[in-house]
């Protein structure tokens, strides 16, 4: 029960983990980016998308190679993710829309889009065994339990969320890369009068960041429900709270690998603990987002500087504006 | 000195949509190892000219050559590859960031080491004499510090050509003297030194040679050492103007204002106001010099109203000295106990008892005006509203640098903003609109505001004559006590000294002025007496006839902390 547990709530936090670390990312540069719900959908859609190519190329489905069906889905999800993420990018960067208004516009595409592309184009016949070969953890912990099951027992995506968010921490704190990029967030008008290239810093850290949140709803479908598209619906949920999770995670990307999995225990206690009343698990669902509250009112109260949202968050930048 | 011309400008020009001309065909030269000054008032296109020059904006027309060489500036980072470095007005910095990392942002093509960056830094902060710790944050640091940073970020690129807008506006004297080493440390280290600036004196200080601009034309370059500033001013403004503030000797000096004890607090628990205590008197002007954020805002708003204060007393002595009284601000309980001070006489000038009457019979002989005061009424503010307050006639024309923001409604015509002030008097549901225009049109006339007609939106009109506006409808509700804050910032030269007058008249009107001001030099010339905060304390308050830009310089950094030192 509890390394049932455990695992549902790491399984669940790398889904969060990976919304979140891409949100950051592009928040750093100064863009709220309320559009990761969908991204993380059309991300999704674009991982199942080259899997169910990638089986349809192969005589016998169970021969289906590992490092391919990664792969395949890593690639997918990226390049779908990153061309919804593009038009957010388009809008904001270079026609200065409205970020909250385009986010929202992008997230209800998305998610259209995902259902619409999932049910007529993505073969999902073979899924389930597909999934079960992505989920595929290290041969030692296959069969191991306890703490060794809990530790090394998860497929391959679970540690590259992990490795994703370690190196995009050094990557802002030890960088030339990640001080510019904080500067952008900062203030916009500073960075540019330093000659950092404001533009196509925005358009590569919202591109990647939206690529990297879409690798969490191919994680989910794939590998923690094994390809069923029952709860497809899930997807943007988890994106509204890795939203939420960035700023329980205070904008720091070390954090939230913490921080996510906290979040996924909250969010699967509900379900595993089948024996509690009804109001106790939706009391349970609402738990990340009531912390999430308290962790802004404590910031705020903190006044530490370094814990507040970048200063420029949500404000679009022109350079010649007086 | 050596005449190398490393920079040239040649007939540059740049609009702003199609009507603005921010620089006509401007040429200029900028010699190796030189302090040129750009001097001009606002908006004459100085900022807009070297703004060019670093890469924030893109000339319409013209040339710029570096060591002779035509060289095409697109953004900062060209700027930077031409060794030009700029230090804005508002300081471009990152406020979390630490001096070194700031000094380090946007550096490409060198390994990122932070302990390298410091070593550097150092090095050159020797060199010049900079005295800077380069691990603290940027919000934890002072306007000079600051400025600090912003020069070490130009030398840290290499630059040879450093141009600093409006560097002394937020320092003191004593700041100013030690920018003013480095600066000279600079030159003669062969270094191009350009300042933007419209103070004189320190035209005549600092600079070697001087370019005027003026409406965005360039005037004339001439050596310093050959020009006065009156010359200077003549060239500046266009015609000969009188730059004197004909300051009077106070008469029937009267308190008006009694301040003790204030003390506010802010949201953080932070002291913005400690015990805090002057007077005003009216017939004079009372200056209050201090370093921006020391706490002048929270002491205007209290008095006006607008801030609660943790502890304090403010005391206003209404002027009603033989003057028909109205108690509409005045509780029954508080015009009985007058009446036991022996307050009241009637219209022939015998005393009068008011004891033994019902409320509404004294209702009845107040508001026939047959009740004359005898003094000064002394009202405690605590209790009363901002609107109250506004009643009694204390007047705050308190203009901070977003002057549409509280003095003035933007997209409203004059009219309608002089409206906003008596928009409660009149008797019917409607507008009384025809006095507010006779008020406009008097205000227009009078303070000459260059407005097409009295039904200009307000944000249409350039800074001072939206400053003029603001400043002719406050002195219009003839005040008691006229509070103003900053009134000059950002007007012309022209404008400003019709500011000074008017607020001179107001003096000799028996009115008590307090004059908030950022300008050592104005203060000294407008002011009777000089209050001086530094960080939410009364420093000192000082004779402005008699004291020194250095005393009340030192007064402004004067604190617990610092004291020691000194």
């Amino acid at each position: 029960m509890t390394i049932t547990f455990l695992m549902s709530a790491i399984a669940i936090g790398t889904v969060l983990l990976f919304g979140c670390v891409g949100e950051t990312i592009t928040e750093k540069v100064g863009h709220l980016n309320l559009g990761i719900p969908g991204i993380m959908c059309t991300g999704t859609v674009g991982g199942c998308l080259f899997i169910s190519l990638y089986l349809n190329s192969l005589e016998k489905v169970e021969s289906a190679s590992w490092i391919m069906l990664i792969l395949s889905s890593l690639f997918g999800a990226f390049l779908f993710a990153c061309l919804t993420g593009g038009i957010y990018a388009v809008m904001t960067i270079t026609l200065r829309c409205n970020q909250n208004i385009t986010g929202l516009a992008i997230t209800t595409f998305g998610n259209g889009l995902t259902q619409f592309l999932m049910h007529s184009y993505v073969d999902r016949s073979n899924f389930s065994i597909a999934g079960k070969i992505i989920a595929k953890s290290l041969p030692f912990a296959e069969n191991s339990n306890g703490i060794v099951k809990v530790l090394f027992g998860h497929g391959f995506y679970v540690y590259f969320a992990i490795a994703i968010a370690l190196l995009t921490n050094f990557i802002f704190n030890r960088t030339r890369v990640g001080l510019n990029l904080r500067a952008i967030g900062e203030s916009t008008a500073t960075a540019d009068a330093m000659g950092v290239n404001i533009t196509r810093y925005k358009y590569i850290a919202i591109l990647v960041g939206s690529g990297i949140a879409g690798f969490g709803g191919v994680f989910y479908i794939m590998d923690y429900v094994k390809g069923s598209w029952e709860n497809a619906a899930t997807i943007e949920a988890f994106g509204w709270l890795s939203i939420a999770l960035v700023i329980f995670s205070i904008w720091k990307p070390s954090v939230s690998i913490i921080a996510s999995y906290l979040f996924g225990a909250l969010y699967i206690a509900a379900f595993v603990f089948g024996n509690i009343s009804f109001s106790g698990r939706e009391v349970l669902k609402m738990l990340p987002y009531v912390i999430t509250i308290i962790v802004l009112i404590a910031t705020s109260m903190m006044n530490k500087r370094e814990h507040q949202p970048p200063a420029s968050l949500g404000l679009n930048y022109f350079r010649e504006e007086r | 000195m050596d005449k190398t011309v490393i920079l040239q400008l040649k007939n540059i020009t740049k609009k702003f949509g199609a009507k603005i001309i921010a620089n006509n065909n401007v040429s200029l030269d900028v010699y190796k190892g030189e302090i040129l000054s750009i001097l001009g008032e606002n908006g004459c296109g100085k900022t807009t000219l070297m703004n060019m020059v670093a890469g924030i904006y893109y000339p319409d027309s013209g040339k710029i050559l570096i060591n002779g060489e035509e060289v095409i500036i697109r953004s900062p980072r060209d700027a930077f590859e031409h060794k030009i470095g700029m230090i804005h007005q508002h300081f471009k910095l990152i406020d979390i960031f630490s001096a070194a990392q700031n000094v380090a942002l946007g550096v490409e093509g060198e390994k990122f080491n932070l302990k390298e960056v410091n070593n550097r830094i150092k090095e050159m902060a020797n060199k010049y004499g900079f005295n800077i710790n380069l691990d603290k944050k940027i919000y934890e640091m002072s306007v000079s510090e600051k400025q600090t940073v912003e020069i070490l970020k130009v030398l840290y690129r290499g630059a040879d050509i450093l141009i600093l807008d409006e560097p002394t506006a937020v320092l003191t004297p004593q700041e100013i003297r030690s920018l003013f080493k480095i600066l000279r440390a600079m030159r003669d280290d062969g270094k191009s030194i350009i300042i933007i600036t419209h103070k004189l004196n320190e035209v005549m200080e600092i600079s070697d040679r001087v370019t005027v601009l003026r409406k965005g034309d360039n005037i004339a370059t001439v050596n310093t050492a050959e020009t006065s500033e009156k010359e200077l001013t003549e060239m500046m403004v266009g015609e000969k103007i009188d730059l004197n503030i004909n300051r009077t000797e106070p008469v029937d000096r009267k308190l008006r204002l009694s301040v003790s004890g204030l003390t506010i607090k802010n949201s953080d628990a932070y002291k913005v106001l400690d015990n805090v205590s002057f007077d005003v008197y009216g017939g004079e002007i009372l200056g209050i010099a201090g370093i921006a954020g020391s706490g002048q805002k929270e002491l205007l708003e209290a008095i006006a109203g607008l801030n609660n204060y943790e502890s304090g007393e403010l005391i206003y002595y209404h002027p009603k000295k033989d003057k028909p009284v109205s108690f509409f601000h005045k509780t029954y309980r508080r015009v009985m106990e007058l009446n036991g001070e022996n307050a009241f006489k009637d219209k022939k000038g015998n005393d009068i008892d008011l004891r033994g009457m019902t409320k509404k019979d004294v209702k009845e002989i107040v508001n026939n005006e047959m009740v004359i005061f005898k003094e000064d009424e002394v009202i405690d503010l605590k209790d009363k509203s901002p609107r109250e307050i506004r009643e009694l006639g204390i007047r705050l024309s308190f203009v901070p640098e977003d002057r549409l923001g509280m003095g003035l409604v933007g997209n409203m015509d004059i009219i309608d903003n002089i409206m906003l002030r008596s928009y409660r008097k009149g008797k019917s549901v409607f507008l009384d609109r025809k006095r507010p225009a006779d008020l406009a049109d008097r205000i227009i006339n009078e303070l000459k505001v260059n407005t097409p007609d009295s039904h200009t939106a307000v944000r249409k009109l350039s800074g001072g004559n939206v400053q003029k506006v603001l400043v002719g409808r406050e002195i219009a509700a003839s005040p008691a006590i006229l509070m103003t804050a900053y009134p000059v910032r950002g007007l012309d030269i022209n404008s400003s000294y019709t500011i000074y007058n008017l607020l001179n008249e107001q003096k000799q009107r028996g009115v008590a002025v307090v004059f908030v001001g950022e300008d050592l030099d104005v203060l000294m010339a407008l002011s009777d007496r000089i209050m001086v905060l530094s960080d939410g304390k009364v420093t000192g308050i000082v004779d402005a006839r008699t004291t020194t830009k250095d005393e009340i310089g030192l007064l402004m950094v004067k604190s617990d902390k610092n004291e020691v030192k000194e």
